[in-house]
Parts: structure tokens; C-alpha cells; sequence
């Protein structure tokens, strides 16, 4: 395990109306990116409750990225702006508690900029590969881990 | 506290309340909060620098009177949770009356004597001694000695810590939470009907004490009372693990200050912070 090649695991939320519609023509466009990040689409940047990203750091995440639509082009008018000022208090939190808060990635992606994202995606990628495997709760999982039984030893 | 009792008494002889929260001693002579439902009952009422009780969260869980108000004996850090709570629409300010008394700093350790060393933290910055708002005020503010402010330098401390010397630190006091959920019932601003611990259908939140559980669930109370705390401190006084709460609760009142100029409790007609925003919100983070 030790000596394999480090590929990072980013999970990333995504807006349905923006970012996911922008991630998708960059697939019509045919353009390359790295294939690390995990997209999950929710219906707006709004939805996205901090517990989520908790719970992909918890399962293993390196890297967490958080995208949806520019300032004023929410398709739910507010969504975002909403989630803007969520995001200032829980990057702050997730400082204090010791989980390094340059591991979460937030972006405005709109549904034309398949370039952006694929830039987004790919420095994302890089820049979690630099910083290496995230272990805050590595430790903490073996502890709900089931034990080996003495049986399965033998 | 005559004042206090003969202010009760007339509300109820009045008929202007359904009950009166305030607190009365026990057999034991402890302060305890106590619900006083006529003038008779009201003449137990104390108040003393063992009335340590933040009473507003009785406010949001008991049942609510047919006619007549609710009566409330509050400190002025109490009061400013009863003016979180009409800020957040939890309840009317025509449907309350606030006793206000004047403060001379509350105990630590509720077990043992009053005294310097054992005066709550939050008195040390305690700015409402005399409450900001009220309807009735009674008692009288004495010169009070205040002991030093330990959680400060723990504060510097984490701060000039690096990303995992932090999570060790977190790990070793999280470690000890049973996940009683002492620290969301004695809370006021813990309003839920449903919290987001107790839905199984995702289960979001590891519902064994085990230290990634409790992870989740401390980060995450933390983060729904940020920018609305008001520091009262009851779930630190509540919590049987000793877990420091309140730095996490003073860290997100630090961000909100910092940030957003903002303090919760303190205006009964300001916007929230959380449940609003502002176009030109800071956005140096997002890509």
C-alpha cells in the first residue's frame, strides 16, 4: 500500500444548473482532464449542508471541491449567496478543529465555461497531489473498524 | 430579593402572566429554576450569584399559555438569548415579560463556594451586567472581583498551533464525549423540533461515541450556532465530559465579529446574520 503511486480522492459538489451543465460540455467538447474527482450534483450550491463535506472527509476524501453558479446567476436567485456566507464560517471552523481547510475548493463554474472547469478540476487535482493523503481520519476509522476475529487469524 | 418577589406577585395578582420562570432553592438549599404558577409560588423566587441557569430555554420547550404571558427572571446574558430568540421568530416579544436583574457575576462550579477564583469565565467580559432590555428591573450592581480569563490563552495557543497538533488537541477532548446531547438540551438556541443527530434515514451523524462521531457532531453544533451564539456558556457548564465548547462557540463569535461586524442578541429589529446575506459578502476564497 505504502510503496503504490498516490492518486488523491476528490469529491466534488456541483450544481445542477451551472457547474454540472459546464463539467458536461466540457465532455461534449472532448476536452482532457484528470479523472480523480468524483462529481456529486445536488440542486444548487445552496443544498450543500457542511455535514456533506464532513462526511466525504470522514469516507476517505483528500480533497473536497465545492462549485456552482456565479454571483447573480443562481437559478434559485439567493441559493448561493446563501452558501457564501455558510462557507466563511465553516472554512474557519474546519481551521480550528485541524482539518486544513486548503484541502476544501470552492469555484464559480457557469454552464459555457467547460475550459474553466477542466482548469479548476486539473489544479485541483495537482494541487491535492502536492499536499498528499489526508490522515486526520484514518486513525479515527480503525476505531469503528469490526476486529479481526482470533478465528479468521488462524 | 423583595423586589423581585413583589414584582411577581403583582404580575399574577394583575393576571397579566400564565407563569413565571425564575429560581427557587431546594430542601438542599441549591438554586434550581422553578416555574411559579401563582403569587404563592412567587414568593420562593431568589436570585443569587447561583442563579447560574440560562432560564430562556425553557421559553421554546414549555407549553405555551392559553392567555396571559410568560414571565421570565433573566440576566443580562440570558436576555440576550430572549432577544436571539425574537430576532430568529422562535417567539413574540408581546408574548414575554422580562424581569431583568442586575448581575454581580455568576459561580464555575455550581457545587462549590462562591468565590473569585470560581466566577464563570463570561462575567470576565460581561458587558450587560445591567441588561440591555427589559421590562422590569430590580436588584443592584456591587463592585464584583473577576478572576483571569484562562480560555484566552488557550485560544492564542490553538491558534499558533499547526493543522494536526490542532486535530490531536480535538481528538483528546472529543474523545471523552458520550454523546449525551447535554450541550443541544441546555442550549436556547437549540430549537430544532428534529436535529439533524437524531435523522437516521440518511444517518448523517455516527450515533455511537466513537471519536469520529463525536467529530462530526461537535464541529457541527458548532457551526449551526455560529454566528448565533451568544455565549452564554451553558453547554460547557452542562457537558459531564468537560469538553472546552466554548472555544469552539467564542471561534465562530470571533469569525462573525471579524467578518461580518455582527453580534447576536444584541437588537431586537436587526436582520440575522445566518438566514440573510449580502451581495458584496467577502469571496477571496472561491476560485
Amino acid at each position: 500500500m505504502e510503496n503504490e503511486k498516490f492518486e488523491p480522492k476528490i469529491v466534488a459538489f456541483v450544481c445542477n444548473w451551472c457547474t454540472y451543465t459546464g463539467a458536461d460540455l466540457a465532455g461534449t467538447s472532448r476536452l482532457k482532464q484528470q479523472t480523480n474527482a468524483r462529481l456529486i450534483r445536488v440542486p444548487c450550491t445552496g443544498r450543500i449542508d457542511p455535514v456533506f463535506i464532513i462526511k466525504a472527509f470522514e469516507k476517505g476524501a483528500d480533497g473536497v471541491l465545492v462549485s456552482g453558479c456565479h454571483p447573480n446567476d443562481c437559478h434559485y436567485n439567493t441559493g448561493n449567496f446563501h452558501a457564501r456566507r455558510r462557507w466563511i464560517f465553516f472554512r474557519q471552523l474546519l481551521d480550528f478543529v485541524g482539518i486544513d481547510s486548503s484541502r476544501l475548493y470552492f469555484s464559480w463554474v457557469s454552464a459555457s465555461e467547460g475550459k474553466k472547469w477542466v482548469d479548476v478540476v486539473d489544479g485541483v487535482i495537482n494541487s491535492v497531489r502536492k499536499k498528499g493523503r489526508f490522515n486526520g481520519y484514518k486513525r479515527l476509522n480503525k476505531e469503528t473498524e469490526i476486529p479481526v476475529s482470533a478465528v479468521d487469524k488462524l | 430579593m423583595k423586589q423581585l418577589i413583589d414584582i411577581s406577585k403583582e404580575l399574577f395578582e394583575s393576571k397579566k402572566v400564565a407563569y413565571i420562570i425564575g429560581y427557587a432553592e431546594d430542601k438542599f438549599k441549591r438554586v434550581k429554576p422553578f416555574v411559579a404558577h401563582s403569587s404563592l409560588d412567587a414568593e420562593t423566587f431568589v436570585f443569587n450569584n447561583y442563579s447560574v441557569n440560562n432560564l430562556s430555554v425553557y421559553l421554546t420547550r414549555l407549553p405555551k399559555p392559553k392567555d396571559g404571558k410568560i414571565g421570565i427572571v433573566a440576566k443580562g446574558c440570558d436576555i440576550k438569548s430572549i432577544i436571539a430568540l425574537i430576532q430568529e421568530n422562535q417567539i413574540k416579544r408581546d408574548d414575554v415579560i422580562i424581569i431583568g436583574v442586575n448581575c454581580n457575576s455568576v459561580v464555575n462550579q455550581i457545587d462549590e463556594q462562591f468565590s473569585k477564583e470560581n466566577t464563570a469565565i463570561k462575567c470576565k467580559y460581561c458587558q450587560v451586567r445591567t441588561p440591555a432590555h427589559y421590562d422590569y428591573l430590580v436588584g443592584e450592581i456591587k463592585e464584583v472581583e473577576l478572576p483571569e480569563d484562562k480560555n484566552f490563552a488557550i485560544m492564542q495557543k490553538l491558534d499558533s498551533m499547526s493543522a494536526e497538533e490542532k486535530w490531536n488537541f480535538w481528538e483528546a477532548e472529543f474523545e471523552k464525549c458520550v454523546k449525551c446531547y447535554a450541550c443541544r438540551q441546555v442550549c436556547p438556541l437549540c430549537y430544532c423540533e428534529q436535529c439533524i443527530v437524531d435523522k437516521s434515514m440518511p444517518r448523517w451523524i455516527d450515533s455511537s461515541a466513537t471519536t469520529k462521531g463525536n467529530f462530526a457532531w461537535n464541529m457541527i453544533r458548532a457551526f449551526h450556532l455560529s454566528g448565533r451564539c451568544i455565549g452564554c456558556n451553558e453547554c460547557e457548564r452542562a457537558c459531564p465530559a468537560d469538553i472546552p465548547l466554548s472555544l469552539l462557540n467564542r471561534k465562530m463569535g470571533m469569525v462573525a465579529m471579524n467578518e461580518f461586524n455582527y453580534r447576536h442578541g444584541t437588537d431586537i429589529n436587526q436582520p440575522t446574520l445566518i438566514g440573510n446575506y449580502n451581495v458584496n459578502d467577502k469571496e477571496d476564497f472561491i476560485m
